[in-house]
């Protein structure tokens, strides 16, 4: 019996691939931006579809309003966007499709080898529980990946600012 | 499951209804309130004082040919309005309209509108690229760095009530300004990340003085110059949509959404103000701030993109940081009323 959740998944996952498909093949690089970002779209609905609200409104504000907007910019700033991508040459396109058998055969023996355990307590997504297990210090807490991720960023920044820095004229 | 895909379909319509009439009314009043403003008197030929105007302008929309420039991408050309009516469509969702009518109270509620206004800015990089025009290009540009810069301030603001009240859904929010709005209870703080957050979101809107995206003087029309027709129509109205959305999304966190003039404990006067009805609470106080930032249009002239930039990571954002520290300390200690 299939009934409007499991209608609605495969509706969704058949979204995700195909967009996520699209935008490998696409001969426009902003197309293929274009499509990545609504298969991104595709796995924040699923998000939303498993009653994760949080994760998916931090998939849309990261990787939506964030990575992707960044990649249309370097896409207007860089390329030549209007004109189709030159076909790639013969020895690329055996070598990719290898990694990608390769990278699907990892992932397929990983999803075979391990045991989905299906869970019977409800998930508590309460936003003030993820909120304290961020910044608790205990056994459960996530206080140190938290600060790492922080230290992660904070380098990061400070490398864009070397780069964007102007050059004071008169010195080297 | 017969009486959800009902009540989705009710609730469909009304939405879509809520549409047309806001377009149409908003409209309306920017023409009359900018009339107002230069002391003339505005469209008053069609229906009773020009009551019918914007109803003949959409006619005269609706009519209207499509074109798609020659070297256009069409596919994404003719997608671009509906991505940006898309992402102002399901803004829709957690607004609470009167008393208990709210079609989805979210656990994570103003995250999800964060979240979710940041799909507009796609729409107008699409349509930007897509229109083959470099005017167009350009005013995506613009706004694309406009938007994604004032996000944050507009964010940051937010946080501070969230901060105030410890929690992210519209309900709570609402319910803890029982004994008066934030923005008297919460003094000093409130009232800057309120100032910060209507200057942010006149930004994120594309409304003058921030309005470069469009700039008519230098960019022609900026991101929508090659549009006509319904689908400029589209772009029309999600933004003066989006201005609703953002001024009601003002008013629900800083002048407590559909709850009324509430003083403390001042039981008398409270029970007194219960008898307007909550939606004219909700409509007055989001028309009161929409009217606000038509007023902005014919205050201030138009920043430039460096200004633009400047005032937003050196002015608002270093405030709105060390405001949010502010409301924190005042949110630990209690001295708020």
């Amino acid at each position: 019996m299939m009934d409007a959740s499991v209608i609605s998944f495969y509706v969704i996952s058949a979204f995700l691939l195909t967009f996520g498909l699209m935008a490998v093949t696409a001969k426009k690089i902003f197309r293929s931006a274009i499509w990545l970002l609504f298969s991104l779209v595709g796995i924040a609905s699923l998000y939303f579809w498993m009653d994760l609200q949080f994760l998916a409104a931090v998939q849309i504000i990261v990787y939506i309003g964030g990575i992707v907007v960044l990649i249309i910019f370097s896409i207007f700033l860089t390329q030549d966007s209007g004109s189709a991508l030159p076909r790639a040459i013969k020895s690329r396109k055996i070598g990719a499709a290898l990694l990608s058998v390769f990278g699907f055969g990892i992932i397929a023996t990983l999803l075979a080898r391990t045991a989905f355990v299906e869970t019977t307590t409800p998930m508590d997504v309460e936003m003030k529980t993820i909120g304290f297990k961020m910044l608790s210090l205990g056994g459960d807490g996530y206080a140190l990946p938290f600060e790492l991720v922080s230290i992660l960023l904070l380098a990061a920044m400070i490398g864009c600012i070397v780069i964007a820095v102007k050059n004071i004229p008169g010195k080297p | 499951m017969l009486t959800t895909l009902t009540e989705l379909t009710i609730v469909g319509i009304l939405i879509l209804t809520l549409f047309a009439v806001l377009g149409l009314v908003l409209v309306f009043m920017e023409r009359k309130v900018s009339a107002y403003m230069q002391i003339r008197l505005g469209p008053n030929r069609v229906g009773y004082k020009g009551i019918a105007q914007t109803l003949a302008d959409t006619i005269k929309l609706v009519v209207k040919e499509g074109l798609t420039p020659n070297g256009a991408d069409k596919f994404l050309f003719n997608l671009a309005p509906f991505i940006v009516m898309f992402g102002a469509m399901l803004l829709m969702a957690p607004i609470p309209f009167a008393r208990n009518s709210q079609i989805w109270d979210l656990n994570i509620g103003v995250l999800y509108i964060t979240a979710v206004s940041s799909i507009s800015v796609i729409g107008i990089l699409m349509a930007g690229w897509s229109s083959n025009n470099k005017y167009s290009l350009l005013g995506a540009m613009r706004s694309g760095a406009q938007i994604v810069s004032y996000e944050l301030s507009a964010g940051l603001a937010i946080i501070s009530i969230v901060v105030l009240t410890g929690s992210l859904k519209i309900s709570e929010i609402i319910a803890s300004q029982e004994t008066g709005w934030w923005i008297f209870r919460g003094h000093i703080p409130v009232l800057i990340s309120f100032v910060i957050f209507i200057i942010a979101v006149t930004a994120e809107t594309n409304r003058a003085p921030f309005d470069m995206a469009e700039a008519e003087s230098e960019l022609t029309a900026g991101f929508h110059t090659e549009y006509s027709g319904m689908r400029f129509a589209l772009f029309f109205l999600a933004e003066y949509v989006n201005i609703f959305i953002v001024c009601a999304i003002g008013a629900t966190l800083f002048l407590g959404g559909w709850m009324p003039f509430h003083i403390g404990n001042w039981a008398g006067f409270n029970h007194l103000m219960d008898f307007i009805p909550s939606s004219i609470w909700f409509f007055g106080k989001t028309f009161f701030l929409i009217f606000v930032i038509m007023w902005f249009r014919w205050t201030f002239p138009r920043l430039r993109i460096d200004q633009l930039l400047n005032l937003e990571w050196k002015y608002l954002l270093p405030i709105g940081m060390f405001n949010l520290l502010l409301m924190t300390i005042i949110a630990i200690m209690g001295w708020y009323f």
